[in-house]
């Protein structure tokens, strides 16, 4: 090792950064990164069948990407899942920043947030399978809690999981009700995070709370807004135990059938085409991998901003410095 | 000026309802894991508990959903992965914290980039690895992968940042500690409260988690609970409400109690969660 005088003091120590990392990498490199060059290696070859150990690499390599790519079943399946997302995403992010102005307005002052939000928060805890279930249950045919609320109201039962659209929507709902609580609870302590000089210069300045609403709290929650949005597609593009276990087979006309259903389908029920589900699996990859450089750019970006502010402050301090030196 | 210009009537519905909307699917289930099926049958909602509850328990010990071998694996697999989760996302965070080498920025980038990175998408080939290495049916094989949990890292690290002041262990160094030793005693205690945030989140995912131990574990013996309740959709349990519902409440019974109890401090670690600068 070199011996650098001026960096005297951390030579002696700087091994134990490595030291100290050894576990996470090595367990980095064969959980995470070995699995992710075997599936990619996997999507080209012929790899197929139960207790199969041999594969050959195909004569055109991306054989299986085209034929995945082809698919009507995994290109419906994609379909769902952006469609599950959005039905879920769009009306969690309006009823959390609805509640988190509610929550966080100073001149409403909301009693009994704490419990409203262990509340809110509550299903997002609870086993995503079990809830699925549960919720397959509550909406049976004939006899579910919902159809007999139906009936009692004089209507007719109606099946909830032969109907394309109702499953979707069902589905659509179930990860809505999990996660508005999580969102909620993220915006509103991004918005105490706010500098509340801020708040004070609108109100004097006579905003309305609309207008401090619109005009100051949604632009500072920009970055966490993004990150939630991100989040939660990424979560949303791997959407699997709500759909699986609300209808097992993909629903009616597939109508619930995700990326990940389809994954699982294609390489653990039965049909053992590991190759395909390996192609499936790099395409999904592929694209949570861009999204997750997304936010990677915008932390990076937000640290990179920093350093910059306190480079320049470092500047001006050394030329005043140097001018009363001058002086 | 308008003072309480807005009744704050609506919001409080709004509030209200809302809360319900989070009860009531699991009091359905309470409730009617109570019940009798045909009790079910005939009105499904009830708000009511009856007094079935032991013949339900009888009609599912005839059945696969064992709710104490689901409970016990859970169990071993969740203390598993989070006691080494927070232990070694704590080390790895304290040796991008405390120490200047040459890789640590390179390392950190890996961290961000591989962050959002879900396990999932490469199942194949992780499916395919523990396979081929004999390792399906392992619970180390769910244990194991937790030692490198990037997200648990990146949050330590911040925490470290604000919390942690490097003097306690210089002082520390001066008086001959080791540098294991310095982490163990003293680093350790003083990262507490954020052990205990993350540890319950980890060991949430990990108890809640389907996909991994669905395809990993195939023994019946092996089943963790989510399994255990995905058997539930299976045919013998078509006409079985009774039984289903108690089978479901069984599954999240602990989790709705660790829940009430903690429930201050998950709040405030989502909210956490959410400051990341």
């Amino acid at each position: 090792m070199l011996q650098k005088s001026k960096a005297l003091k951390s030579v002696s120590y700087a091994k134990y950064g490595y030291y100290f990392s050894i576990p996470f990498i090595v367990a980095f490199l064969i959980f995470m990164l070995y699995p992710t060059i075997f599936t990619a290696i996997l999507g080209f070859t012929d790899f197929k069948g139960v207790a199969t150990t041999t594969y050959h690499f195909l004569k055109e390599p991306f054989a299986n990407f085209a034929s995945i790519l082809q698919n009507k079943t995994f290109l419906n399946a994609l379909a769902n899942t952006v469609i599950i997302w959005l039905m879920n995403f769009i009306p969690q992010l309006g009823l959390a920043m609805l509640l988190t102005a509610w929550f966080t307005s100073s001149r409403r002052r909301i009693r009994g947030q704490g419990a409203f939000k262990v509340m809110f928060y509550l299903p997002n805890i609870i086993t995503a399978a079990t809830v699925a279930v549960l919720f397959a249950a509550i909406f049976g045919y004939p006899v579910g809690p919902v159809n007999d609320l139906i009936k009692t109201f004089g209507g007719e039962a109606f099946y909830f999981t032969n109907d394309a659209l109702a499953a979707k929507l069902i589905v659509a709902f179930i990860q809505f009700w999990m996660w508005y609580g999580y969102t909620t609870i993220i915006l509103i302590s991004g918005v105490l995070g706010i500098n509340p000089e801020l708040f004070e210069a609108a109100e004097i300045d006579g905003a309305s709370s609309a207008q401090t609403f619109w005009r100051v709290t949604i632009p500072c929650l920009r970055n966490i807004m993004i990150f939630t949005l991100i989040t939660s597609l990424i979560g949303g593009l791997n959407m699997f135990d709500i759909p699986k276990l609300f209808i097992w087979n993909g629903g009616p006309a597939n109508a619930t059938m995700t990326t990940s259903v389809f994954i699982y389908s294609q390489a653990f029920s039965g049909t053992y085409l590991y190759n395909t589900a390996a192609a499936a699996s790099m395409i999904m990859f592929v694209i949570i991998a861009l999204l997750s450089g997304l936010i990677f750019f915008l932390m990076r970006d937000r640290y990179e901003v920093r350093l910059r502010k306190a480079a320049r402050r470092a500047r001006r301090e050394m030329l005043r410095a140097r001018k009363e030196a001058h002086a | 000026m308008k003072k309480r210009s807005k009744s704050n009537v609506p919001v409080y519905i709004v509030c209200i309802i809302l809360a319900l909307l989070s009860i009531l699917p699991f009091w359905i289930m309470i409730v009617n894991s109570t019940r009798s099926t045909p009790e079910i049958q005939q009105h499904a909602i009830s708000l009511i508990p009856s007094t079935h509850i032991d013949n339900n328990i009888q009609v599912l010990n005839g059945k696969t959903f064992n709710p104490f071998t689901g409970f016990i694996n859970s169990l071993i697999i969740s203390t598993g992965a989070t006691i080494l989760a927070i232990y070694f996302s704590t080390l790895t965070a304290y040796a991008l914290f405390a120490y200047r080498w040459k890789l640590r920025q390179p390392f950190f980038t890996l961290i961000l980039a591989v962050m959002m990175i879900p396990t999932q998408v490469v199942s194949i080939g992780f499916y395919q690895f523990m396979y081929q290495i004999g390792m399906t049916n392992n619970f180390l094989a769910l244990i194991l992968p937790s030692i490198a949990a990037p997200m648990t890292v990146f949050f330590m690290r911040q925490y470290m940042m604000s919390s942690l002041n490097l003097d306690i262990v210089a002082s520390a160094r001066i008086d001959g500690a080791g540098e294991f030793r310095i982490f163990n005693g003293i680093v350790l205690p003083i990262m507490k409260p954020a052990m205990a945030t993350q540890a319950i989140f980890t060991y949430v995912t990990s108890w809640n988690s389907l996909f991994l131990p669905m395809i990993l574990l195939t023994r019946k013996e092996n089943y963790t609970m989510p399994i255990m309740v995905s058997l539930l959709k299976g045919d013998i349990y078509k006409t079985e409400y009774g039984a289903v519902y108690l089978a479901l409440t069984l599954s999240v019974l602990p989790l709705l109690i660790v829940y009430f109890i903690l429930s201050k401090h998950i709040i405030a670690g989502v909210a956490l969660g959410s400051v990341k600068e």
